[in-house]
């Protein structure tokens, strides 16, 4: 996210006034359907949502009434909230790590100069692959390999790894890190395509000055590569943080937030309250408090966006 | 001469560990992709056959033969096509006027816009929900693709926008200046000379958007009610539901739910890439 060079203001010496009006108003035309959008969309819904959690009784019946932030103290104070709060911080913080291990591991393999650009670029294909399923495609996918008679089973049991067959998802002590599993899969390719083009664009010379003095390898990738991934780790780790937060689709179809809550994250909480217990002004609270989260994590994002420009 | 034979073996040996290696992540990576495509073949009394066999013992189409001869099932995939092409199209468009007035114009809502469009790609879609499927029966789009539209466009317009505006920066004023020496219009600028040269970035933007579009879940589950309205990613969970499961079919609808975004990968690998990474990585 860039931020915008500055534009040479459009020369409108020579034609008349009235060009020059329109020469000024023209940026507002270009941006017009974008803003009509964004305010009919984005700015009206916040302040609607903002709105209700200050109310009971909204959308599905008729006479709201103002109920102050009893809304916001309920939730806050509920321990269904904190038990999902847990979980998304549980789900968020593994998820995040992982992603970034697995990632740089795998874009240090593929940017090997051992091997052919041909068989990298066959590698390189087939570790994309989980980032070009749908949430609804790799939830289902997992259910079948995760189920109790299912592939991974088989797999564990007969290595032994596994006394007996486990249903990974429907267990209370298995699910949050089944649905962990899942996620973590679906989500590394991100990073290691991103920090794989960290490293094609560190400088050579930098590795060949590091040779020159007599680093190892090891002591190569600790004092050049990271340093000059650092960058690139920050942002994605941020905005994989923001992502991960929110997730909902993989939640809800795989466990539906359960057995017995085990899984139930922000997102799948607000969710059930509205639309399964049509509690639209506590689900509301429930939506503000996860864009306040958000917002203060994007804030972090935007600094170090700013602080790498 | 001769300490060059321990080091080729060395390198040798380097090669082959580095080749271990990218084997074994590339099981983990596919497998489960395999396993998804070995099932959509299998009869549905197979799928938990003992022991689970990749290749199919007997293989068979019925899984597909299932989603084709259904009307219903066909129309998931004419609602996620009809959809994703109309989002892509009018989030190009929308997306290319506004961001020629950011690369080129200087005016005074700039920086508040601007800010506001990073800003909006932190707002949870959780968050919007609640007052969406308010706004969205108030305005008479509940159940409709109209409805979908509109929202999946702001969700795609954000990144659209910042991608499209780093392009036009790249491109020199010189352009513009020679049209307007001609005098032609800032329209005509646009139209005929930066878009034309901004194929490139707008493949990238069409594809990410359009990959947006396909995948969203939430929204489609929300704001759509009746089964003729459903996307592809709902219409899987909708197998899940009925009667028995019927995996073979779960995983053939899978396999044809995912065929568009590896068609795109395949044909535009590098606008791909490109346009995926660009929120993070800078040149």
């Amino acid at each position: 996210m860039s931020g915008l060079k500055t534009a040479t203001k459009p020369s409108a010496r020579a034609a008349g006034t009235r060009s020059q009006l329109l020469g000024k108003l023209a940026p507002y035309g270009y941006v017009a359907p974008t803003v009509v959008l964004m305010v009919v969309l984005m700015l009206i819904p916040i302040v609607m949502v903002l709105g209700y959690s200050l109310m009971d009784n909204v959308i599905m019946k008729k006479n709201p009434q103002f109920v102050g932030f009893a809304h916001y103290i309920d939730i806050l104070t509920s321990d269904s909230f904190h038990g999902a709060v847990v979980n998304t911080l549980f789900f968020t913080g593994a998820s995040v790590i992982a992603h970034l291990v697995i990632g740089l591991v795998f874009a240090l393999l593929l940017n090997t100069d051992l091997l052919g650009n041909r068989t990298k670029a066959v590698f390189r294909m087939i570790y994309i692959l989980p980032w070009l399923f749908t949430v609804a495609i790799i939830a289902i996918l997992w259910r079948l390999l995760l189920a109790p008679n299912g592939v991974v089973n088989y797999v564990l049991t007969s290595s032994h790894l596994i006394g007996s067959q486990i249903a990974w998802l429907a267990e209370p002590q298995y699910a949050l890190l089944a649905v962990t599993f899942i996620n973590i899969w679906s989500g590394y390719p991100f990073y290691m395509t991103s920090l794989l083009a960290g490293l094609q664009g560190i400088p050579t010379e930098l590795f060949e000055a590091a040779k020159v003095d007599g680093a190892n390898p090891l002591q190569r990738f600790v004092s050049i590569t990271l340093p000059q991934l650092r960058p690139i780790v920050i942002s994605m780790a941020l905005l994989d943080f923001i992502w991960t937060t929110q997730q909902f689709a993989l939640i809800w179809m795989t466990t539906g937030g359960g057995p017995l809550n085990t899984t139930e994250m922000l997102s799948t909480f607000t969710y059930k309250l509205a639309f399964s217990r049509y509690q639209f002004g506590s689900a509301s609270a429930s939506a503000a408090i996860v864009l306040v989260i958000s917002l203060v994590l994007a804030f972090f994002y935007v600094r170090a966006q700013k602080a790498r420009d | 001469m001769t300490d060059m034979i321990p080091r080729r073996q060395q390198r040798l040996l380097a090669k082959a560990g580095v080749l271990l290696l990218l084997v074994l992540g590339s099981l983990y990576a596919g497998l489960p992709v395999l396993w998804m495509i070995s099932s959509s073949f299998k009869p549905n009394t197979d799928i938990f056959q003992y022991p689970p066999k990749l290749i199919p013992a007997v293989a068979t189409l019925s899984g597909y033969a299932t989603i084709f001869t259904d009307p219903t099932k066909v129309q998931f995939f004419i609602n996620s096509y009809f959809i994703s092409l109309t989002v892509t199209a009018l989030t190009l468009v929308v997306a290319i006027l506004a961001s020629f007035a950011f690369s080129r114009y200087e005016f005074p809502l700039k920086k508040v816009l601007n800010v506001m469009i990073i800003g909006v790609q932190a707002v949870p879609p959780i968050t919007l929900l609640i007052p969406y499927f308010g706004l969205v029966v108030f305005l008479g789009l509940y159940n409709t693709y109209q409805g979908l539209i509109l929202t999946y466009m702001v969700f795609t317009l954000p990144y659209a926008i910042i991608m499209m505006t780093g392009y036009f920066n790249t491109l020199p004023r010189e352009l513009d200046e020679a049209v307007k020496v001609d005098g032609g219009s800032s329209w005509t600028t646009l139209w005929k000379i930066l878009v034309p040269i901004s194929v490139p970035g707008i493949v990238s933007v069409g594809i990410y958007t359009f990959m947006i579009a396909w995948n969203e879940y939430l929204f489609a589950l929300t704001l759509t009610k009746t089964v003729e309205m459903r996307t592809v990613p709902i219409g899987i969970q909708l197998l899940m539901g009925q009667h028995s499961y019927e995996w073979n079919e779960m995983m053939a609808m899978s396999v044809l739910g995912c065929i568009p975004i590896l068609v795109l990968f395949l044909f535009f690998q590098r606008y791909f890439i490109g346009g995926m990474t660009a929120g993070s990585v800078k040149n």
